[in-house]
């Protein structure tokens, strides 16, 4: 393992940026959240990002063609695949399972080619966490946030930034950087890395919502969760303003938008949507999903159930905790689960009496 | 092209409109120069895309045995429909992207067996696809009913192949029926559940089942009283889509996806799924 004075940091985010394009998180105007290195803002690695980096894979709006159309003639260009480098600096153990579960949509048959092309350029480094907050459950999904389990895995203690090279890529990043930054040898095992690890592990059994269980059965129930009580008592609250699927690392419904660009010239590209919105499954005949219950309970199930049966048991939620802070109404996946499992768990003990 | 996602379309050419009805459209495609786009499977579905108003999902009603050309039977239902319908002429280029879905298992489950296709206005698209393939393999299958209704006589696509085409096969018949009574309109009047049932089909026929949703669901009851099995109807489900491909979180029913585990789906699968279509 190598370590580096943390007052050079910034050595390091230039040196990173001279191998690729470097997505970080940066705080600006008294928040952190992940931008692209050289814009405005101090890097902060104490702070967790308000979103997550998913966008560095899925971005918020990706072209995909240009259409020129000319009397009868239609011509069309397929974007360009993104290319270049990028490296993800700073990223904790939620976002990079965030990522992982990204890889099953985006990778499965048929591959999302601008997604590949995104990830086989994407070197990610990680950061262990120190400070977890209260609203954190991913120890829920497993999760060790000690050990992000990335290209190369850092973690800033005692005033250095400890660096642990994984796999080939961060290896390669590793050996690129050279001399350029001040690297010092760390030996094996850093006593100051041991201890973070022992500090976090003690914190976490403190978390509120330490000892969270989310109920892998609810897989095997896809229709009597559909059809539980809880949706009626928890969706009238919801807003439907879409905010909880903008801010989570694993949400990604997108929209496909054509826009004029000249007179004969037409963009089309992607965009994040949400399934929370109200126009998502409108056709002219009508709306599958037509209220806000049905809307509702979709992103849930969809997190809960649907995914898991999907993927062999893997929950679409990496427990950030990001929408347990940006819900404006108080509403999150933690009350839905814990409602669900609660309501089916009822049902079923009264099935067996 | 500089890649192969499935997001990317291929530019084809109108090279035949015929107006079915006041609100249905068939557009014949090609390849630019001839040929046909791409090949499909009896069931599976496309995108056309208008530049600036984007994409929409279609039934490909042209047979896979057509070996020139795709059609498209289209309704106007909406900002992209109403514009093919204006301004799609001969010449014109469009693009295309496709095919997507599942099929309906035209070498496998329906192979030999006797044949009830019902379908209710533009349902008829999907399931043309099925029967001129199978009129295309006769020896394949067995008799083949087609029970088809529509608002009224104008409101047929198709009639010509209908009336004409069709009843010349050895055991095809077609029953037409109409929902109020017209003027020189000498056969049968009233809704298709109801019709299925004077026509008394005996159980042992594998349906193919495609219309509106309340039509499906009657259709649906009718054929269970009459000593169908659900698993002896398939039918097909239609629902918002953007990437075709299982990703864009718009077309699922439960944890599966219409654009790739569906369209064409039996009815006891539609069971187990939760009814959200």
């Amino acid at each position: 393992m190598r370590k580096l004075n943390l007052a050079d940091l910034d050595k390091l985010l230039g040196a990173l940026a001279r191998e690729g394009r470097v997505y970080a998180p940066f705080r600006r105007n008294g928040r952190t959240d992940f931008a692209w290195y050289g814009a405005a803002g101090e890097p902060d690695l104490e702070n967790y990002t308000v979103k997550a980096p998913k966008d560095v894979l899925f971005p918020q709006v990706e072209p995909l063609l240009e259409f020129r159309q000319e009397g009868r003639r239609l011509a069309l260009q397929a974007a360009p695949l993104p290319q270049g480098k990028v490296i993800a600096f700073g990223v904790r153990a939620c976002d990079i399972r965030g990522f992982a579960v990204l890889d099953k949509v985006f990778l499965q048959d048929p591959q999302d080619e601008y997604y590949k092309a995104r990830r086989d350029s994407l070197t990610v480094i990680g950061l262990g966490c120190s400070e977890p907050e209260e609203t954190c459950f991913c120890r829920t999904f497993g999760l060790d946030p000690a050990r992000p389990g990335a290209d190369v895995d850092t973690w800033a203690a005692d005033g250095c930034l400890y660096w642990d090279a994984r796999t080939e890529k961060g290896k390669a990043l590793t050996d690129a950087l050279g001399g350029s930054v001040p690297f010092a040898d760390a030996g094996e095992e850093p006593a100051a890395v041991a201890r973070q690890a022992a500090a976090l592990r003690d914190r976490w059994d403190k978390l509120p919502l330490h000892g969270l269980h989310f109920d892998e059965r609810l897989a095997a129930q896809e229709l009597p969760a559909f059809h539980s009580p809880v949706w009626e008592k928890l969706a009238p609250t919801c807003l439907g303003c879409c905010t909880c699927t903008y801010v989570c690392p694993t949400c990604h419904c997108f929209d496909v938008r054509d826009e004029k660009t000249g007179p004969f010239d037409t963009e089309r590209y992607r965009c994040w949507d949400s399934c929370m919105d109200r126009d998502f499954t409108q056709m002219p005949h009508g709306n599958p999903r037509k209220g806000r219950l049905e809307r509702f309970r979709q992103r849930y199930m969809h997190k809960l159930v649907y995914f898991p049966e999907d993927h062999e048991g893997t929950f679409a939620c990496v427990g950030c905790g990001r929408c347990l802070k940006a819900c404006p109404v108080n509403l999150n996946i933690v009350k839905v689960e814990r409602a669900l499992a609660a309501e089916l768990a009822d049902t079923a003990k009264e099935g067996s009496e | 092209m500089s890649n192969k996602d499935r997001m990317i379309p291929v530019v084809g050419v109108i090279t035949k409109v015929t107006r079915e009805t006041a609100d249905v459209t068939t557009y014949q495609v090609e390849k630019p120069g001839g040929g046909k786009l791409f090949e499909h499977l009896p069931g599976q579905c496309a995108f056309l895309s208008v530049p600036g108003l984007g994409e929409a999902i279609f039934s490909i009603t042209s047979s896979p045995t057509n070996k020139a050309f795709l059609e498209f039977s289209i309704k106007r239902t909406g900002r992209l429909t109403d514009f093919l319908d204006g301004n799609m002429a001969e010449g014109q280029e469009i693009a295309v992207r496709g095919p997507f879905g599942n099929h309906f298992p035209v070498e496998g489950r329906l192979q030999g067996k006797d044949m009830l296709f019902i379908g209710g206005g533009i349902g008829m698209a999907p399931l043309r696809s099925v029967i001129n393939y199978m009129l295309d393999n006769r020896g394949d299958y067995g008799a083949i009913d087609v029970v088809y209704g529509a608002r009224s006589k104008e409101d047929f696509v198709k009639y010509g192949e209908l009336t004409e085409d069709w009843p010349r096969h050895k055991d095809v018949r077609v029953h037409l029926t109409i929902d109020r009574p017209e003027e020189g309109w000498t056969g049968h009047v009233g809704f298709v559940p109801a019709f299925l049932k004077d026509l008394a089909f005996t159980p042992d026929k594998t349906v193919c089942l495609c219309g509106p949703p309340v039509m499906i669901k009657l259709c649906l009851a009718a054929l269970t009283e009459m000593g169908f099995r659900k698993d002896q109807v398939f039918t097909t489900l239609e629902l918002r889509m953007k990437c075709g491909i299982g990703k864009c979180g718009r077309c699922n029913i439960g944890k599966k996806y219409v654009c790739k585990d569906g369209p064409v789906f039996t009815c006891d699968e539609l069971d187990d799924m939760p009814d959200e279509y």
